[in-house]
């Protein structure tokens, strides 16, 4: 089969690889219809996530139609159309049972690996490094679906892919940084980042009751995107002298209630402490950048929450912790427990509160993989999502 | 000269068949790290003569360090123990398994479930209610077998079994259940003591060749929370790979001696 490969920094490759097989009772093998690109899968492209090695498939936002089943799967059969959310969890363990499902105990067979580094590892995740259990990702022909029985949704047959491709991961990674918010009526929510996940914690925020939404990013698309189809007000952060003033004049002088981090370990600044991180980051003194997530802090009110869903992997420093200390705040954070939300996410989608496939610019085939990762990494051409059909 | 003087027979700590490996071990490495030209292959070959000197001396500066020797006291008192005191590799790991203790103590007790989890073990056989053959995959590829017996028994809350004399691999271990309040399930906490082939240079070669006892005992306590809480040890072997598996195996050598 045809799948996408990562080769190195900047290199990923289509290549013709064996097709894979089941290899515990609860696997399933799903014929994938439509994957995308993430925004996460740039780290790896980047190479900024460690336990690469030559040849891993990359790929964890997929669905597709089942073509084979495990013994131990009695609620799948062949035929049935799939989405499977990017974190593989057992179901059964401690953590799963609790909805905690990204933090499972049983699925990641390098869990070790995590645990030097972390000290405690979670879930496995498709295609995301050796560190998250070396599985074969979803930018591929076909997939081995570990725990079949208890992690992909069936998707009635009256929705189209794109509508429901993001239930693996953006939609609810959004909503669960929207909910970590504890949204309160008339609290003021501001998302640094306009991305996918960006843009779906915005819409969230709105349906959990949020008065008002701020974003900021600098791609002009993305603001529109974000102005437009999220409703939201929007800051770019080039354009302003600096985002604190503007944040504290738009709420009267409290700061938002909630900020959510949507960018992770690559951000983007033209502050000292950006220039600072990513002249470190290029040195290998520090894993992330963190110039968001300092800026989320610092301007989030007292007593306020920051929610972070975008990926950060070791070390970041200049954290302003004693403005969280003392201003009080809630820091709530983490892989998103996607398979706690799926299923009333699709149940919006099936009522019309929302269509994901609103973020989609770019409809290629999976042999577009290595030129589209390059134009996403960039934002060239207007890129805010990549969907492939293989 | 002072050296000299280090190497009478009162600082020896190193038993005469683990200063034959020592030395044989020690060649190679030396070998090895001399055909790598290079900073990393300098260091190894370093490596690899301390061995050599090690053997032909009989001295062990990190044993003297450690306070410890791998030369018999005496071959008189090993009537009661598998490993005497002060001898050997002692691991003890534990791991949270969410099942009452009764179903995990169920599954451990017929032994023969063993190598299920157990990735060093190739078979369990069970001869009576007390005494079982089992046989492992030893360090580096060799092969081991013994006679064990279970000399402790509390059903329900700890297993404990040694070897029978005269075994490949004197080792002795025990296996404790204790349940967790608010439904977290029994810690499982194993305790292992032995005494590898080749003395206590048989555990560091283990080390080197990646089969670290603690390291071990961990994930094979890891696979057992998996196959009991799941019914099946997750896995990726056999998956598909850009990189065919002999080219990807090349590579991974080629890293780990990097």
């Amino acid at each position: 089969m045809k799948a996408v490969c990562w080769f190195g920094k900047t290199d990923v490759r289509v290549e013709n690889v064996p097709d894979p097989k089941i290899l515990n009772p609860h696997d399933a093998i799903v014929r994938v219809t439509l994957t995308a690109i993430c925004g996460s899968d740039l780290h790896l492209y980047d190479g900024y996530i460690p336990t690469m090695t030559k040849g891993d498939i990359l790929g964890h936002e997929f669905m597709g139609e089942v073509v084979e089943v495990g013994a131990a799967v009695t609620n799948l059969k062949a035929g049935d159309r799939v989405i499977v959310p990017f974190p593989i969890c057992c179901g059964r363990c401690w953590f799963c049972k609790n909805d905690q499902w990204s933090l499972c105990d049983n699925t990641n067979p390098n869990a070790w690996m995590v645990e030097a580094m972390y000290g405690f590892g979670g879930a496995a995740l498709y295609g995301y490094s050796h560190l998250y259990g070396g599985y074969a990702g979803g930018q591929a022909e076909y997939v081995r679906v570990p725990f079949a029985d208890v992690n992909p949704v069936k998707i009635p047959d009256g929705l189209p892919d794109e509508k429901v491709l993001f239930l693996t991961d953006i939609f609810p990674t959004g909503y669960f940084a929207a909910d970590n918010c504890d949204i309160k009526p008339g609290d003021v929510v501001a998302v640094w980042g306009c991305g996918p996940v960006g843009l779906f914690a915005m819409k969230s925020a709105w349906m959990l009751g949020a008065a008002r939404v701020i974003a900021i990013d600098r791609v002009p698309e993305r603001l529109r995107l974000a102005r437009e189809a999220c409703n939201a007000e929007t800051v770019d952060f080039e354009e302003v002298d600096d985002v604190y003033d503007v944040l504290k004049e738009m709420t009267g002088g409290r700061g938002p209630d909630a900020c959510i981090d949507a960018v992770g370990m690559e951000a983007h600044g033209h502050t000292p402490d950006a220039l600072y991180d990513r002249v470190k980051q290029v040195m290998r003194i520090e894993f992330d950048r963190a110039h968001a997530l300092r800026q989320a802090l610092h301007c989030c009110r007292k007593g306020g929450t920051v929610s972070i869903p975008g990926v950060y992997g070791g070390f970041i420093d200049k954290i302003p912790f004693g403005a969280a200390f003392g201003k009080g705040l809630t820091l709530k954070m983490g892989q998103a427990h996607v398979q706690k939300y799926v299923r009333s996410l699709l149940a919006r989608i099936e009522r019309d509160e929302i269509d994901p496939s609103f973020l989609i610019t770019h409809r290629m085939r999976l042999d577009d993989a290595p030129e589209m990762y390059r134009t996403f990494r960039d934002k060239e051409d207007e890129c805010i999502k990549v969907v492939m059909r293989p | 000269m002072q050296t000299t003087e280090t190497l009478s027979t009162a600082s020896q700590n190193v038993n005469d068949r683990e200063r034959w490996v020592s030395v044989v071990l020690g060649s190679a490495v030396a070998a090895y790290g001399l055909t790598r030209r290079s900073i990393a292959g300098t260091v190894i070959a370093g490596l690899g003569g301390a061995l050599v000197w090690r053997g032909a001396s009989g001295h062990c500066a990190v044993y003297d360090a450690l306070g410890i020797t791998s030369i018999p006291e005496s071959d008189g008192d090993r009537s009661n123990v598998s490993v005497p005191y002060g001898r050997g590799v002692r691991v003890e790991q534990t791991v949270t398994i969410g099942l009452p203790p009764e179903e995990i103590y169920a599954f451990f007790r017929n032994f023969e479930n063993l190598p299920r989890f157990m990735s060093h073990l190739q078979s369990v056989k069970v001869l009576d209610d007390k005494r079982s053959h089992w046989v492992t995959k030893g360090p580096a590829g060799s092969d081991a077998e013994w006679d064990a017996e279970i000399i402790n028994e509390i059903p329900n809350e700890l297993i404990g079994w040694r070897s029978v004399e005269g075994s490949q691999i004197d080792n002795a271990g025990s296996v404790h259940f204790k349940p967790n309040p608010g439904g977290r399930g029994t810690d499982v906490k194993v305790i292992l003591r032995y005494d590898p082939p080749g003395g206590l240079l048989g555990a560091v070669t283990a080390k080197i060749f990646g089969e670290d006892p603690g390291h071990q005992v961990k994930e094979d306590l890891r696979a057992l929370k998996m196959l009991l809480e799941t019914g099946e040890i997750a896995t990726t072997e056999g998956q598909p790979n850009g990189v065919p598996s002999r080219a990807r195996l090349r590579e991974r050598l080629a890293e780990l001696v990097r």
